[in-house]
């Protein structure tokens, strides 16, 4: 009953209230603009929270990502482009069903179900993550050092790229989190004589090149694309009928993207593809998906959703991010001077419900915001390329300016913006970039902290059973794509 | 689906040396040999300060994995061949170079400057050629974001002759 009303602190705020509208706004903003996203927008936007309290600052952040998350479909359907990686799902169905005439009825499923789909995931992240912050009492390092192995190991399984590459990319950002001076002996690693370095690489410089510059260089190249915008008169509420045909599927999509959420790396990109798929499967009518299916876009859009508050469960309650976006937001925890973990919901429950109450009043929010206003969102993808890149561009230099006041951060920035572009290019995701750099610190520094315990030897990790289980569980993650490739070549 | 496989069969009939995956391999094999070469010149701790491992073993063990899976791509990819990239267009070069513009106008004149001399430039080579859309990228909307982070933010920019001005 506390907790509840903790929950519902944030309406009794004016400050908070301010924040959640102007943070739903802005990310459906975000969501909307193909190429932007919560990801992004969070980066962009987290210079900005260091005038905010933390609890100010996270619902900020976190309500960005529910309804940046809600926002690609809008383009989705409209443009048939996803405004975000997650809505990709969206468009097999929302677009072709648009030029049927009936991109109202379209949005409309889909700003429902995102919203049945995000609420759901709040009653689960309520209920789940103190429990598994109450298991989390139970780990020391060798444990915290096999979690955040499987963290890294879930990204072979994560929805873009090969599973070799994202490892790959994985690998590499954690070698960025081992620049600077050696937490543990305050040895210089790769600081090559710069003094800037020894401090090593911030998230923020790294983050904001890998997403908004690498997107800028990739925007460059398609800068001829014509994009076929679907009218839109207005958003319908969807039908009884409709309703019939999709209660089911929303409330299975709910339930298979809150799971896919609470997995370690993976995200609304992944649950929307499974959601939407298991939707196909269990149709009435699977002949339809493709072709302007409803149930189609209930599926993916109640999964991509549902994944917000799922991946909030392990990043607030491990410290271990659920997506890449939540990997923004425990940036922005640690700036904050918050540390996740089982001690904050202990120490801190008013900041955690608070965060909780926020989500959920998010998701009414942007269905609201959705509900009236997805046709002037619509219209906010008729700004040009040429004039809102270059205004990204400053606001993404003066945001990684700001908080270091350090030119070199910039400077790393664009680099990070170059190697960005070209990691895409050729194949490989930036996401695991990002969660091995975050995850980085924790890896090397709890490996060397259980070397200490087991005196340096290596097998008495085996003796730990919870840890034992995050290896076996670690190995089958990394299987796992190979199973998924060869079960695919079968069905081929 | 055929466009796909057109684009692979490109690439395999291409000599090795100019195939994508061996390029971009070749790549980061030579840069994580450099960096695992840098890891041995890492200070070494005394064994009485040593924390578990050395510092270097920890970044030589990552550099390791990463050459051992790079060279797993490759022979994946020798067996199935990465799709052929299309050729960069004049813009994204453009805006290539607008970054290292930006960096030596931040570096030796003003940092403000440098930003508007970017949003102009790539604004413009991108294709916006109506001067008051220009004016509105390039100097505008750059001090609006000055103001909004020199007042709300209370952050002080690095000194150069457009922010001297407005500093003195």
């Amino acid at each position: 009953m506390d907790n509840l009303l903790l929950m519902l602190a944030p309406l009794f705020s004016s400050k908070l209230l301010l924040v959640l509208f102007f943070g739903t706004l802005f990310g459906l903003i975000l969501g909307v603009l193909p190429g932007l996203g919560p990801t992004t927008g969070g980066a962009l936007i987290l210079p900005f929270t260091m005038t905010l309290d933390p609890l100010s600052a996270i619902v900020l952040l976190t309500s960005i990502y529910c309804a940046g998350t809600y926002g690609g479909a809008i383009t989705a359907v409209l443009i048939n482009t996803p405004g975000t990686p997650a809505a990709a799902a969206t468009c097999l169905d929302g677009y072709p069903l648009a030029q049927k005439g009936e991109a109202g009825r379209a949005l409309g499923m889909a700003t429902v179900s995102s919203t049945v789909g995000g609420i759901f995931s709040v009653v689960i992240l309520v209920f789940f993550a103190p429990i598994l912050a109450q298991l989390a009492y139970e780990f020391g390092q060798p444990e915290y050092f096999a979690l955040a192995i499987f963290g890294l190991t879930m990204l072979a399984s994560i929805g873009e790229g090969s599973p070799i590459k994202n490892l790959i990319a994985g690998a590499f950002g954690i070698l960025i989190s081992t620049v600077g001076k050696d937490f543990m002996t305050s040895i210089d690693r790769f600081t090559f004589g710069i003094n800037e370095l020894t401090e090593g690489i911030g998230f923020i410089p790294v983050v904001v090149g890998l997403f908004a510059m690498s997107e800028m260089l990739t925007q460059s190249t398609l800068i001829n694309q014509v994009f076929n915008r679907i009218a839109l008169k207005a958003i319908k509420l969807p039908s009884k009928d409709d309703y019939k045909k999709t209660w089911k599927t929303i409330l299975r999509s709910s339930g298979i993207g809150s799971f896919i959420g609470v997995l370690p790396a993976e995200g609304g990109t992944v649950a929307s593809l499974i959601g939407y798929s298991e939707a196909k499967r269990f149709s009435n009518n699977p002949e339809e998906f493709g072709k302007g299916s409803i149930e189609g876009i209930a599926g993916a859009e109640a999964a991509n959703n549902a994944a917000t508050g799922g991946a909030m469960v392990p990043t607030l309650a491990l410290g271990i991010p659920g997506s890449a976006t939540t990997a923004v937001i425990l940036t922005g925890l640690i700036i904050h001077g918050v540390r996740p973990g089982p001690d904050l919901f202990r120490e801190q429950p008013d900041f955690l419900y608070g965060i909780f109450g926020a989500m959920l009043i998010a998701n009414i929010l942007f269905f609201i915001f959705g509900f009236f206003g997805a046709k002037i969102f619509a219209r906010i993808t008729l700004v040009p390329n040429k004039i809102l890149w270059p205004m990204i561009f400053a606001v993404s230099v003066c945001g990684t300016y700001s908080l270091n006041q350090s030119i070199i951060d910039v400077w790393i920035m664009l680099f990070f913006g170059v190697l960005g572009f070209f990691m895409r290019r050729y194949g490989f995701s930036v996401v695991p970039v990002i969660i091995g750099l975050i995850l980085g610190e924790l890896v090397e520094g709890t490996l060397r902290q259980s070397l200490v315990i087991f005196d340096g030897n290596w097998l008495m990790f085996f003796t730990r059973p919870i840890a034992l289980t995050f290896f076996i569980l670690s190995l089958i993650a990394l299987a796992f794509p190979l199973l998924r490739s060869r079960k695919f070549k079968k069905k081929l | 689906m055929k466009n796909v496989q057109n684009q692979k069969r490109a690439n395999k009939s291409l000599p090795f040396f100019f195939r994508d995956e061996f390029r971009v391999s070749v790549v980061i094999i030579l840069i994580s040999v450099a960096l695992l070469v840098t890891t041995f010149t890492f200070d070494i701790v005394p064994p009485i300060l040593n924390r578990g491992i050395q510092p270097a073993t920890f970044p030589k063990a990552l550099l390791v994995l990463i050459i051992v899976m790079t060279l797993l791509i490759y022979y994946l990819a020798t067996k199935n061949p990465w799709k052929v990239e299309k050729k960069l267009p004049r813009s994204f070069f453009l805006t290539l170079f607008s970054f290292v513009i930006f960096i030596i106008v931040s570096k030796t004149l003003d940092f403000f400057l440098a930003i508007s001399v970017l949003s102009i430039f790539v604004s413009y080579c991108w294709g916006e050629k109506r001067l008051f859309y220009l004016l509105l990228v390039g100097i505008i909307f750059p001090i609006i974001v000055f103001i909004f982070f020199e007042t709300i933010l209370g952050l002080r920019f690095p000194p150069g002759i457009i922010t001297n001005i407005y500093y003195s």
